[in-house]
């Protein structure tokens, strides 16, 4: 059943890389990315029914949930035609990450982590969540130095190509880093409890992660407008990109 | 058999001291309509056309060459059904204006047509083309760019703001084209906070019509301070506003629209960080472009008018098959009671009932058939024949007569 539902999943979230291209084809790109969730919503079910714990635990489950945030965030609102150009920027990824995640052997069930499942919802989960958020954000401000950079150059195309306005950008920007601070803490708090009642020191992952909460926590104290914002989005976005990376090196293990 | 027809002149042939002789109001537009029977009278600034159901084709004609009080033999066209169909729809797609894709001719269709009486054949083409219009508007993005100056400063500005709703704006210069961009903005919601001007009394007769606030031309800078937008038109020799005069410390970007030639704003400013600067030649780029654009979404818009025709065409021919199907069925429905009375009180009510549901249906399912064929048959050249072979086949003539 779960490898199975491989194949529907990459070729929504494959057509959505794809027919995101033109805007004549965004309306199918949307339906891609609409099919592709449905089809990985029913994936990740079917992987917890068959799995006793947490089936993502590991480096490439933990990839393929991640996937599902991600694309599950960019749903909430990036489906209108004027986000076509972020779903330009999400979806070719997510369905590279996807591939990477089965090939990693993301689809199993998860077995033999020797942690509660509790600890590990709570931490991989908020963690993830708000790394998907993050990975949005980043997204956004990626835009928005994109057409920044077109009004500052008064293109005569930028009116041809239609993009959500700069102070729009900038919103919702700053809105997605408000809401995924409070679940990057709650991740990190579920972490560092397990670690000071295990007395276990702490690995460079988790000081990193650290380094991301306080960027972003600073974010938020500060408030930059602008470009500015847009450089600290994507700065802590850059730190998210090394935790996954470090993820690899064994964090569960 | 009733056909539509046409008779009008637009800008593509008649200058405009002619298209104002023949221009009518609202009111006189459905008038004339009216005098003419089934009619509809469409009177634009850039068109006045009469479509008519009733073939009071000359009628209309003399009265637009009433109006012009000249003869109008090399302006005035005529058109008839599938054509005068297919003007219209281009009509209504905005694909016949002197600007393709502008918005505005749609809502005058709809005026036009809600105050006319239309037979049935003018209802159904009206309908068809103001369904056109909206679904091409919709389908394409033939009306989404800006295609004057002004509207494109708007649209430029409501791309670094998104909604201009409340947002302020500091008009710099009395003039003309200044206050038509300003208007602009002002009909998206913008508030027009300052003119500023080197006579003053200027400044406050303009920013009184805009429920703003005259200031003299020495001291825009300060008002930088408080607005979202600058638009700058005087005819002053050098820079009216430098880097120097924008606040240095904004929470929110500034949008700069630079329409004077000489151009009053440094083009310094567009270097500061938040400050965007279009001046006349870029509004003109943008608007050089977007008309490109449009161009390519009228083949779309074009190929969608087409296909409406074909509709239209074929719910014409439809017609002539119309009396026939409803002849066919009222003959059956004849036999059918005719020989559900011959049981007379052999049966109980019930199970009449029952009989004439039964027998209902199986007449329903039989000439559901013969007449979806015959409507598809309709479309084609020997439609007709189709419907002549019905009515010799089961009668209907004979009965007729």
């Amino acid at each position: 059943m779960v490898e199975a539902l491989f194949w529907p999943v990459l070729l929504g979230y494959g057509e959505a890389a794809v027919a995101y291209a033109s805007p004549r084809t965004s309306r199918a790109a949307t339906w891609g990315v609409r099919v592709g969730w449905l089809a990985q919503t029913a994936l990740l079910v079917a992987q917890a029914r068959r799995s006793d714990g947490f089936p993502w635990a590991t480096f490439a489950g933990s990839l393929n949930l991640f996937v599902w945030l991600v694309v599950t965030t960019y749903l909430i609102w990036g489906c209108r035609p004027r986000f076509r150009l972020l779903g330009l920027g999400v979806m070719p990824p997510a369905a590279l990450l996807f591939v990477v995640a089965r090939l990693g052997g993301g689809f199993g069930d998860g077995a033999g982590s020797h942690y509660p499942n509790l600890f590990l919802v709570l931490h991989v989960g908020f963690v993830l969540a708000a790394f998907a958020g993050f990975t949005l954000a980043a997204g956004l401000a990626g835009l928005y130095l994109w057409e920044e950079r077109r009004l500052k150059r008064r293109s005569p195309d930028i009116l041809r190509l239609r993009v959500p306005p700069l102070q729009a950008l900038e919103r919702l920007t700053q809105r997605t880093i408000v809401l995924s601070l409070p679940l990057l803490t709650l991740g990190l708090a579920a972490g560092l409890v397990r670690l000071r009642q295990q007395g276990d020191s702490t690995d460079p992952l988790e000081w990193l992660t650290v380094g991301t909460w306080f960027l972003y926590g600073g974010f938020l104290v500060a408030r930059p407008v602008g470009r500015r914002a847009a450089y600290v989005a994507l700065l802590g976005f850059a730190l998210v990109v090394v935790s996954r990376l470090a993820l690899a090196g064994g964090h569960f293990a | 058999m009733t056909e539509i027809a046409l008779v009008g002149l637009s800008h593509h042939v008649a200058p405009v001291e002619l298209r104002e002789r023949v221009a009518l109001d609202a009111d006189q537009a459905a008038m004339l309509a009216r005098s003419l029977g089934s009619a509809v009278c469409l009177s634009t600034c850039n068109r006045t056309e009469v479509y008519l159901e009733s073939g009071h084709e000359d009628d209309a004609a003399a009265a637009l060459i009433a109006l012009a009080g000249e003869p109008l033999d090399d302006v005035l066209y005529r058109l008839h059904d599938d054509d005068a169909a297919l003007h219209l729809f281009r009509v209504a797609a905005g694909l016949d204006s002197l600007v393709p894709g502008e918005g505005e001719i749609l809502g005058q269709v709809r005026g036009a047509f809600e105050a006319a009486e239309p037979g049935p054949l003018l209802d159904r083409v009206f309908r068809q083309a103001l369904a056109l219009g909206k679904r091409v508007r919709s389908e394409t993005a033939i009306g989404e760019s800006p295609a004057s100056v002004p509207s494109a400063a708007a649209a430029l500005a409501s791309q670094v703001f998104g909604d201009l709703e409340g947002r302020r704006v500091l008009l710099v210069g009395a003039g003309r084209s200044g206050e038509r961009a300003a208007s602009n903005l002002a009909s998206r919601g913008a508030v027009i906070a300052y003119v500023a001007n080197r006579s003053i009394d200027a400044a406050r007769g303009l920013a009184a019509r805009f429920g703003g606030e005259g200031v003299p031309l020495a001291s825009p800078a300060e008002a930088l301070a408080d607005v979202d937008v600058v638009v700058s038109s005087t005819g002053a020799p050098g820079f009216v506003l430098r880097p120097e005069d924008v606040p240095a410390k904004r929470h929110r970007p500034l949008f700069f629209i630079d329409i004077a030639v000489p151009r009053d704003l440094d083009p310094a400013i567009a270097a500061l960080d938040g400050c965007f600067l279009y001046d006349i030649d870029d509004l003109e780029a943008v608007v050089a472009e977007t008309l490109a654009g449009r161009r390519v979404e009228a083949e779309r818009a074009e190929a969608l008018a087409a296909d409406e025709v074909e509709r239209f065409r074929s719910w014409r021919a439809s017609l002539d098959v119309v009396p026939a199907i409803a002849s066919l069925r009222a003959r059956a429905e004849e036999i059918r009671v005719a020989e559900l009375a011959k049981l007379g009180g052999r049966v109980t009510d019930d199970e009449r009932a029952k009989l004439d549901s039964v027998t209902a249906q199986i007449v329903g399912k039989l000439l559901h058939l013969p007449t979806v064929r015959m409507k598809e048959a309709a479309v084609g050249p020997d439609g007709v024949l189709y419907a002549d072979a019905v009515r010799h086949l089961f009668g209907l003539d004979e009965e007729e007569r």
